[in-house]
C-alpha cells in the first residue's frame, strides 16, 4: 500500500507541468517528430555534463588548451564527457531550427499561440548564444579564429557595433578577458536564461490547452477533440524519445571525438578560417555583399519578418494543417526549388563572372543597395506571381515566401560549410 | 479632506517611483561601468609602445619584414620610402601573411588582397591595411604600435622617407 502511494507522487510530479489529459491527437509522431522534447533532453544534458566539464576547466589563455588535453588524456571518461557535450550542443541548435520549422509549417504559431512563437525565437537565439560562447573555450586555432571573424563582424554594424565588439571582447582582440566573459555567459548567464524561459514556453503551451491538434487539408477544426489520459500515453512517449536520443548521442560519442586543433595563435589564421557552422550562412553572405547590408540590413530584416510572421499573418483557419492546405504544399515546394536555383546560381554568377572583373573595395551601392533592392524587387515579383497564378490566399502565400528566405539561408550554410575550400574558394567536396 | 489624503499619498507613490527609476539607473550604470573594457597591462605600466625596426639600410627597396612583438608589417616601397602596417585584415580581423612570391599581402579566410602600399587589390577588405606611426632618427626606424591609424587607401604623404645626408 505504501508502495502504491510513492508512485502516486511521483505520478503527480511527472504530471506537474502538464494537463491530466491531452487531445489524442497531439500524440502523433508526425505532428511534432518529438523535436520540442529532445531539444529539452538536450538543454538537461548540457547542463550536466557542463557542470562536469567546469570541475576540469580553466578559463584562461595560458591554462585552457592544456586543461582540455588534461581532460581527454587523463581524467577517465574525460573524452566522453567532452564529446556528449559537444555533440548534444550542435545537436540541440540544428534541431530547435526544426522545431522552429516545424512549428511554423503546421501553423501552430497562429493566435493564441503567436507569443510563444516570440518566446521560442528567443529561447532560439539564447541556445545558438550559448554554442556561440562555448565555442571559444576550447581555445584552439579553430576556436580563436571563429570567434575573431564572427566578433569582427559587429565592426560593421553602423554606430554602437565597434564599442559592443569591444564590450564583448574586453579589449581590442580576443585575450584573457574575451575569455572570462565567454565563460561567465557560457556557465552562467545563459544557462540561467534557458532555465527560467523554458518552463514560461512550456506554460505557454498549456494556456493555449495544449499543442495545434493535427488535421488533413480537407478536415474541419473539430470542436470536441478526443483526450486521453496523459499517464501514461504522453509519459511514455517522451521516455521514449529521450531513452533512445541519449543511445543515440552516447554511441556517437563513443565513436566521433569532438575536434581540437593546435592551440591558439594570434599571429596565424589557417586556412580556410570558418566561423561555427550556423554562422556560415551569414559569413557567405559576406562573400558577396557590401559588410552593412551582410551583417546589418539583411540580417536585421530577416530577424524582423520571423518575428513579425505570426503578426502579419492572422488568419489561423489552417492552423494545424500541414502546409496549410494542398495547394500550399505544392506553393511551398515551388519556393524551395527556386530559392536553391537562385541561391546556387547568384553565389556562382557572382564568383565567376561579377567579382572576377571587380577590383579595389566593395562599395555600397554596387555591392550592397543594388543587389539588395533586386533582391527584394525579386521577393516581391514572386510574391505577386504565385499570388495570382494559383489565385492562393495571403496565409498560403506568405507560406511560400518564408519557404523561400529559409531555403535560401541554407542553401547559403550548405555552400558555405561544404563548398568552400582553401582561400574561400568555391570547390567539389567538403 | 479625503482628496488632500489622496494627493500626499499619490505624491509619495511618485517619489517613490522616482527614487526607484533612479536606483535602478544607477545599477545599470553600474553594470556597464564594470563592463567598460580593460586597459591592457601594458598600458596600465606606461610600456613603451615604440618599437626599434633597425637600420634603414638593412631593409631592401620593395620589401616587407614582420615584426611579431609589433604585430605589423614594415614596408619599404620602391621609392625608398617607409610604411608600417597592421597585419590585421580590415574585413574581419585576420592575420593577413605576406605572400613574397606573389608580392602582395593575402589574406587566408576571404581571400582579400593587399598591395606592397596596403592598398586593396581584390575585395571583400573595405580598406587598406591600417597604419602605424613610423619616425626616421639618426637612420634607425621607430614604429610607434601604441595608436592605429585608419585609412581609406594609400596616399603619398602616408609614407616616411630617410633624409638625404
Amino acid at each position: 500500500m505504501e508502495q502504491y502511494d510513492q508512485r502516486k507522487y511521483f505520478r503527480n510530479l511527472l504530471l506537474h507541468f502538464r494537463p491530466s489529459e491531452v487531445p489524442e491527437r497531439t500524440l502523433r509522431l508526425s505532428l511534432t517528430w518529438g523535436l520540442g522534447g529532445i531539444a529539452t533532453v538536450l538543454v538537461f544534458l548540457l547542463i550536466s555534463t557542463g557542470l562536469l566539464l567546469k570541475f576540469a576547466y580553466e578559463p584562461s589563455p595560458l591554462g585552457a588548451y592544456s586543461s582540455i588535453q588534461y581532460l581527454e588524456r587523463q581524467i577517465p571518461f574525460g573524452q566522453l564527457l567532452r564529446n556528449i557535450h559537444r555533440w548534444s550542443g550542435n545537436c540541440l541548435v540544428f534541431l530547435s531550427f526544426l522545431h522552429l520549422l516545424r512549428v511554423f509549417y503546421s501553423g501552430a504559431h497562429f493566435s493564441p499561440r503567436q507569443w510563444n512563437w516570440v518566446i521560442g525565437l528567443g529561447l532560439f537565439a539564447a541556445v545558438v548564444l550559448s554554442n556561440f560562447t562555448g565555442y571559444l573555450l576550447p581555445w584552439d586555432q579553430i576556436a580563436y579564429w571563429a570567434i575573431t571573424i564572427s566578433t569582427s563582424m559587429l565592426d560593421y554594424l553602423p554606430g554602437l557595433g565597434p564599442g559592443i565588439k569591444q564590450w564583448i571582447l574586453g579589449g581590442a582582440e580576443p585575450g584573457p578577458a574575451t575569455l572570462l566573459n565567454f565563460y561567465a555567459l557560457h556557465t552562467a548567464i545563459l544557462p540561467a536564461i534557458l532555465i527560467f524561459v523554458l518552463p514560461f514556453h512550456f506554460w505557454r503551451i498549456r494556456k493555449a490547452n495544449g499543442l495545434v491538434v493535427p488535421r488533413s487539408p480537407e478536415e474541419e477544426a473539430a470542436t470536441k477533440v478526443k483526450m486521453v489520459n496523459t499517464m501514461p500515453h504522453l509519459i511514455v512517449r517522451e521516455v521514449t524519445t529521450a531513452v533512445v536520443l541519449i543511445a543515440a548521442l552516447l554511441v556517437f560519442s563513443m565513436l566521433v571525438n569532438a575536434p581540437l586543433t593546435e592551440q591558439a595563435n594570434p599571429g596565424l589564421s589557417p586556412n580556410p578560417t570558418k566561423a561555427p557552422w550556423y554562422f556560415m550562412g551569414l559569413q557567405e553572405l559576406l562573400m558577396h555583399f557590401h559588410p552593412v547590408f551582410s551583417v546589418f540590413v539583411i540580417p536585421l530584416t530577416l530577424t524582423a519578418v520571423m518575428i513579425a510572421v505570426p503578426f502579419i499573418d492572422r488568419d489561423s483557419t489552417a492552423s494545424g494543417i500541414w502546409f496549410r492546405s494542398r495547394k500550399g504544399r505544392k506553393m511551398a515546394l515551388i519556393a524551395a526549388v527556386v530559392a536553391i536555383a537562385m541561391t546556387v546560381g547568384g553565389v556562382l554568377l557572382n564568383e565567376y563572372l561579377v567579382a572576377a572583373d571587380a577590383a579595389g573595395p566593395p562599395n555600397v551601392m554596387n555591392n550592397g543597395l543594388l543587389p539588395f533592392a533586386a533582391i527584394l524587387v525579386f521577393c516581391g515579383g514572386f510574391y505577386a506571381t504565385l499570388k495570382s497564378v494559383f489565385k492562393a490566399n495571403q496565409t498560403e502565400t506568405i507560406q511560400a515566401l518564408f519557404t523561400l528566405l529559409v531555403i535560401s539561408f541554407i542553401a547559403l550554410t550548405t555552400i558555405g560549410v561544404w563548398f568552400r575550400g582553401p582561400g574561400m574558394q568555391l570547390m567539389w567536396a567538403g | 479632506m479625503e482628496q488632500q489624503t489622496y494627493s500626499r499619498r499619490s505624491f509619495l507613490n511618485k517619489l517613490w517611483l522616482l527614487l526607484s527609476t533612479l536606483a535602478l539607473a544607477e545599477i545599470i550604470a553600474l553594470i556597464i561601468a564594470f563592463f567598460r573594457p580593460r586597459k591592457s597591462k601594458a598600458a596600465i605600466a606606461g610600456q613603451d609602445t615604440i618599437i626599434e625596426a633597425g637600420r634603414v639600410d638593412s631593409f631592401e627597396p620593395g620589401s616587407v619584414s614582420a615584426f611579431v612583438r609589433g604585430k605589423f608589417y614594415l614596408a619599404r616601397l620602391e621609392d625608398g620610402g617607409f610604411l608600417a602596417m597592421s597585419r590585421t585584415c580590415t574585413h574581419l580581423s585576420c592575420t593577413v601573411p605576406w605572400v613574397s612570391g606573389e608580392n602582395k599581402f593575402i589574406c587566408p579566410c576571404h581571400s582579400s588582397e593587399f598591395d606592397l602600399r596596403g592598398d586593396v587589390l581584390k575585395a571583400p577588405a573595405p580598406r587598406a591595411l591600417d597604419l602605424y606611426a613610423v619616425s626616421i632618427e639618426n637612420d634607425r626606424v621607430r614604429v610607434d604600435t601604441g595608436k592605429l591609424i585608419k585609412r581609406s587607401g594609400f596616399s603619398a604623404d602616408q609614407a616616411v622617407y630617410p633624409k638625404i645626408t
